[in-house]
């Protein structure tokens, strides 16, 4: 009963609902996510690491991205070359390395 | 057995370095040795809360990186001879802490002190992770709002993932420590309440601090809440919180400092 009152008399303050609504939605999606983050930063690393092998790259111009929708999920992989590789000096340097 | 109970947040400015004064005291008044160590290299603060800010020598960071012994840098508080400080350093080199130190520092407390309160930076970066990586327990505070309420679920993951227990495979005990309640307005619902904040995070509540005059007092002369004015309601708070850590059953109040007008009215006990 005075739970009823308050609220008559309070009611257009209550934001508190909203808030815990709000909260309860953000955090199921992130805690989703967060679970994913582990996977996300090994694939990270051994991308880098492999193509590094290669191409002089910048760590911070790799990015990993992983999106799930309800039917497909991608895995979105973004890496910026540096501007002056030369591909063919590249592989002949790595044929005398070998 | 010595414990080691990490105060942590992830928001900053919920009172995480308060709450660690008022627990650390709480605790050494019922008659276990405490050290209170600050983790926040840089912003060091635990010192000036705890009113011991002219008698730092040596810090934490000394000790881990072997300048000074333990003994040195140990402060004894002036009113209980029980309860003692291990500041930090203001330095800004926030790597001067190494896991492998910090795990041989806390070693040493474990055999000196029954409790080990480690008081945490906010955030989640490097400082935070290593104020909770030996611990045993771990209080985190939260306020009565949203952007708390989400970053106390982050420092949640982090303590089941992050910590030397959970990669053994074993718990951290976590307990939810709500600051600044203010009864009245979460009974006229613009305050989420507790069983709101407890349901969302999934996890026990340790206490409910409710929001007073008296905190703030108590900082500025540097004495932990519970030193200052055990009469308070904050104070009988943070006692009955610090009850619960050792494992006593003390029922949940709301000491309400001010009722609201309402409450009054409706002879209703904010709880």
């Amino acid at each position: 009963m005075s739970m009823r009152l308050l609220r008559l008399f309070g009611g257009r303050n209550a934001s508190a609902p909203v808030a815990r609504e709000r909260l309860q939605i953000l955090l199921a999606h992130e805690r989703g996510l967060l679970g994913q983050s582990d996977l996300l930063v090994t694939l990270r690393e051994e991308i880098l690491a492999v193509i590094s092998k290669h191409v002089a790259l910048d760590p911070d111009k790799v990015i990993v991205k992983l999106d799930r929708g309800k039917t497909v999920s991608t895995l979105e992989v973004d890496i910026e070359v540096p501007n002056n590789f030369d591909k063919s000096k590249a592989i002949t340097e790595r044929r005398m390395a070998g | 057995m010595a414990k080691v109970l990490v105060v942590t947040s992830g928001k900053g400015g919920v009172g995480k370095t308060t709450s660690t004064a008022a627990l650390g005291a709480a605790l050494a008044q019922g008659g276990q040795s405490v050290v209170v160590v600050d983790f926040d290299v840089g912003l060091r603060n635990l010192d000036l809360v705890m009113g011991a800010e002219r008698r730092v020598v040596f810090d934490l960071i000394n000790v881990v990186q072997g300048v000074a012994k333990l003994p040195q840098a140990l402060i004894r508080d002036k009113r209980l001879e029980n309860l003692w400080l291990l500041p930090a350093s203001q330095t800004r080199d926030k790597d001067a802490l190494t896991d492998e130190g910090v795990g041989r520092v806390i070693g040493e407390l474990r055999s000196r002190f029954d409790w080990i309160l480690c008081d945490s930076p906010a955030g989640i970066e490097r400082g935070a992770t290593l104020a909770m990586r030996y611990a045993d327990e771990a209080v985190i505070v939260t306020n009565p709002e949203v952007s708390s309420v989400r970053d106390s679920d982050r420092i949640i993951g982090m303590l089941d993932s992050k910590t030397v227990r959970a990669e053994r495979g074993e718990r951290v005990e976590k307990h939810v420590l709500i600051t600044r309640y203010d009864p009245a307005r979460a009974a006229r619902g613009e305050m989420l309440n507790i069983d709101d904040i407890l349901e969302i995070l999934a996890t026990p509540l340790l206490g409910i601090i409710p929001e007073s005059q008296d905190v703030l007092k108590a900082s500025n002369v540097g004495t932990p809440v519970t030193l200052n004015d055990a009469d308070s309601a904050p104070a009988r708070a943070y006692i009955d919180a610090s009850r619960r850590l050792m494992g006593e059953q003390v029922a949940m109040v709301v000491p309400a400092e001010r009722r609201g007008f309402m409450n009054r009215l409706l002879g209703r006990r904010a709880a």
